[in-house]
């Protein structure tokens, strides 16, 4: 299929083949990075403004190292130190991002949309790196290729999300990645983190809740656990941490009730003893490392696809 | 005076309309509008008569600021300004405003709008001063605990979206308790922007029961949908292309995903006008609500047990709007395209078109208890499509989500106390001579 998005903000509208050829794209960026010298050509010259305006290591770190792997200049406009601190509205720092002249802005954003308000107002490609609780749609696709990887076809696979689902933009682009592809997905996870409406019957195609995490996971091929933070529990939403880990955490007793294998994966930073124990952490189900560097692929793919020269022959 | 012919013919003549709500910005917040551009922008939809909201800077709390927004307006020459003062002293929701005084000076009814009176005891003492006079209290229902951090309607779209959800409950419960203390004290009160199916069967029970309350909705509330927020532009009535559907005919913009519905032409929807999602234009408290909950509106409307259509009309200088959804302010520029947003209900039938003019002069007049004056009067063309641009707008507030959008029904004369103070369109309409 020929590719003809300009940004990435939302998987919510991408067609099956869309996700596809992401996926697709990502295999060949897998073996450029397992090539001796992991540089390709096909963004040289082109500059890749990363624009964190709310702190993440782990994926700025991911994005920045799939534009250097594919010869683009980076700059970095991070929240701290920069302007975006100090007050500067969003509206100034696109007109800035506009003057600077980057071929593509990645974006991380505390308020659910703004990257549609950056698309708007520049010529850039965005990516939309997280905005709020809305959507991180490369880490949907990564987890979609990273289960993809693991199970084969997701065709009548059925993959559990338990967690923090109302706040969690990863939920979202999960579930918007791997239902296309065939997937059911089985939420879980308290009342209180589940969007009402979900809680209440509109769940969205392709997926149910049950909040008994033993039912849900009987049976599933695959489970992905959320980031608990610890606020909510302040917000009044859960009665103590220690409730939430007996009754959502995610135990090898637990994790058995899948099929044989079925794998175990986190968007990290994981809070070990909370949502996930320690030995299913880093136990042989785990594809959390897999994850980590399937985003680096991912992250990739999506650059070139948008505005890549069409070669990935070693430079 | 100098006196005027008009040839109207052709043209819906009918009362003034009366705003029960608009917001006019001054003083203090004069970049998003002011009493001279607000009243004047009235005019241009309609009203001859709006009454001013008080959360202003400073807030309308003392008899020399309501005397001095009456002596503003005066100057205007544009719609009569009514003036509303607080319930409170500087709106802060802890001690009674002079309200005697303030209804001497000229205030017409007392609000904290843009926020509820949240502490139950004291929105009950208010009914009962109130009494004094009969003064009328107008009220932000809406329980703050329950609306908190959330900018749109609270459902399938917000948790779409990702966005902090404002439930039903939070306006239904307020609504309860409101009716309640109403009843206990047997004040006058009157439920401004009503916007969900439950508020309304409470409303509807308790008219039943006697208690003296009214409400008023809004013309957005009774065209949008919180499917806006996520980018569709299709009113209520043209959902899903069949008119009229009492199921509830499919979001323009589904979240049903599965890989037989993908990409799958929808056969009986004409394709709604997209629009980016998360534009703060759509942001508005209250948020745009269900369908269901708007047929609820019109229900109310048909039944009479909504009074009035009253804008809610809230300017916002671009500042306020330009930023991330989360942070823009609440409000929809709605003066001037309030009688084409309720014409459009009417069109499909949902309401006959007397009722709706009824519930834009004749039931806010009795909200307010005020005559209908022969001498401020309107002439409409029904038919006349006008698009919606920030150039047409009188208003300093552009801030709508009908920007771009072709409206039907426009008002091509508008006369105050005798006065054509705005015409536009009128055919003929040029003076035909001093008699």
């Amino acid at each position: 299929m020929r590719w003809t998005r300009r940004h990435v903000l939302d998987t919510d509208d991408w067609s099956t083949e869309e996700i596809q050829a992401v996926l697709d794209t990502t295999g060949a960026m897998v073996e450029v990075l397992s090539r001796p010298v992991r540089r390709a050509p096909p963004l040289r010259g082109r500059t890749v403004v990363l624009f964190f305006a709310e702190s993440s290591t782990r994926t700025r770190v991911s994005f920045e190292l799939a534009a250097r792997t594919l010869s683009a200049d980076v700059v970095n406009i991070s929240a701290s130190g920069s302007s975006v601190e100090k007050g500067e509205s969003l509206y100034d720092t696109v007109r800035t991002l506009q003057a600077l002249g980057g071929d593509v802005v990645v974006m991380r954003h505390g308020s659910s949309g703004a990257p549609y308000f950056v698309s708007e107002r520049t010529d850039a490609a965005v990516i939309n790196a997280g905005d709020g609780w809305h959507a991180h749609p490369t880490q949907g696709l990564l987890d979609a290729y990273t289960l993809r990887a693991a199970l084969g076809d997701l065709a009548k696979k059925r993959i559990v999300i338990v967690g923090d689902i109302v706040h969690s933009r990863v939920a979202r682009s999960d579930i918007n990645a791997l239902v296309p592809l065939g997937a059911t997905i089985t939420l879980s996870g308290p009342p209180t983190l589940m969007p009402s409406a979900w809680r209440c019957g509109q769940t969205p195609a392709g997926t149910t809740y049950e909040p008994d995490l033993d039912r849900a996971l009987d049976g599933a091929d695959g489970v992905i656990a959320l980031r608990l933070q610890k606020e909510r529990q302040e917000g009044g939403l859960l009665p103590s941490l220690r409730e939430y880990t007996r009754v959502w955490g995610l135990t090898e007793a637990r994790v058995s009730l899948m099929r044989p294998g079925a794998p175990v994966m986190h968007p990290g930073p994981m809070n070990e003893g909370v949502e996930i124990d320690a030995d299913v952490a880093h136990g042989a189900r785990s594809l959390v490392e897999r994850q980590v560097t399937n985003g680096v692929a991912v992250r990739m793919a999506l650059l070139y696809l948008l505005v890549g020269t069409p070669t990935l022959e070693a430079s | 005076m100098e006196r005027r012919e008009l040839e109207a013919r052709g043209f819906l003549v009918t009362p003034g309309f009366i705003d029960l709500h608009a917001h006019l910005r001054e003083p203090g917040f004069e970049e998003s509008e002011t009493i001279a551009s607000g009243s004047r922008a009235a005019l241009r939809g309609g009203f001859t008569t709006i009454c001013a909201m008080p959360n202003t800077e400073p807030a309308i709390d003392s008899p020399g600021l309501v005397a001095e927004v009456v002596a503003r307006a005066r100057a205007a020459r544009g719609a009569r300004v009514l003036p509303i003062a607080t319930i409170t002293r500087a709106r802060a929701g802890r001690e009674l405003a002079d309200l005697i005084e303030l209804a001497a000076a000229g205030a017409v009814a007392f609000s904290d709008d843009g926020s509820p009176v949240d502490d139950a005891r004291l929105f009950r003492h208010a009914l009962e001063y109130a009494r004094t006079g009969d003064l009328l209290i107008i009220e932000h229902a809406q329980d703050m605990s329950l609306s908190r951090n959330g900018v749109m309607h609270e459902g399938a779209v917000s948790a779409r979206l990702g966005l902090p959800g404002i439930p039903s409950a939070a306006e239904e419960v307020a609504v309860a308790r409101d009716i309640a203390i109403a009843e206990m004290t047997g004040g006058r009160l009157h439920l401004t922007h009503i916007s969900t199916r439950g508020a309304i069967a409470s409303i509807r029970d308790a008219k039943r029961r006697g208690v003296r309350i009214t409400c008023d909705v809004t013309p957005h509330h009774l065209s949008m949908t919180d499917d806006w927020v996520g980018g569709s532009r299709a009113f209520a009535w043209e959902r899903g292309g069949s008119l009229a559907r009492e199921d509830g005919p499919a979001p323009v913009r589904s979240i049903d995903r599965s890989p037989s519905s993908r990409s799958r032409p929808s056969l009986e929807s004409p394709p709604a006008p997209l629009a980016t999602p998360y534009d703060s234009a759509t942001k508005v408290n209250p948020p745009l609500r269900s369908w269901s909950d708007v047929r609820a509106l019109w229900d109310g409307l048909a039944d009479g047990t909504v009074d009035g259509i009253a804008t809610d009309h809230a300017p916002h200088a671009s500042v306020k709007k330009e930023v991330e959804f989360d942070q823009a302010a609440f409000g929809i520029s709605g003066l001037e395209t309030a009688l084409s947003l309720v014409l459009g209900g009417v069109s499909v039938g949902w309401c006959d078109r007397d009722t709706v003019i009824r519930a834009l002069t004749s039931g806010p007049a009795r909200v307010l208890g005020l005559p209908i004056r022969d001498d401020d009067w309107i002439a409409i063309d029904p038919d006349a499509e006008w698009t919606v641009t920030p150039e047409a707008l009188v208003s300093l507030g552009k801030n709508t989500p009908l920007l771009g959008r072709r409206l039907r029904g426009r008002v091509v004369c508008a006369v105050v106390g005798g006065e054509v103070r705005y015409e536009g369109g009128l055919r003929g309409a040029s003076p035909v001579g001093s008699r």
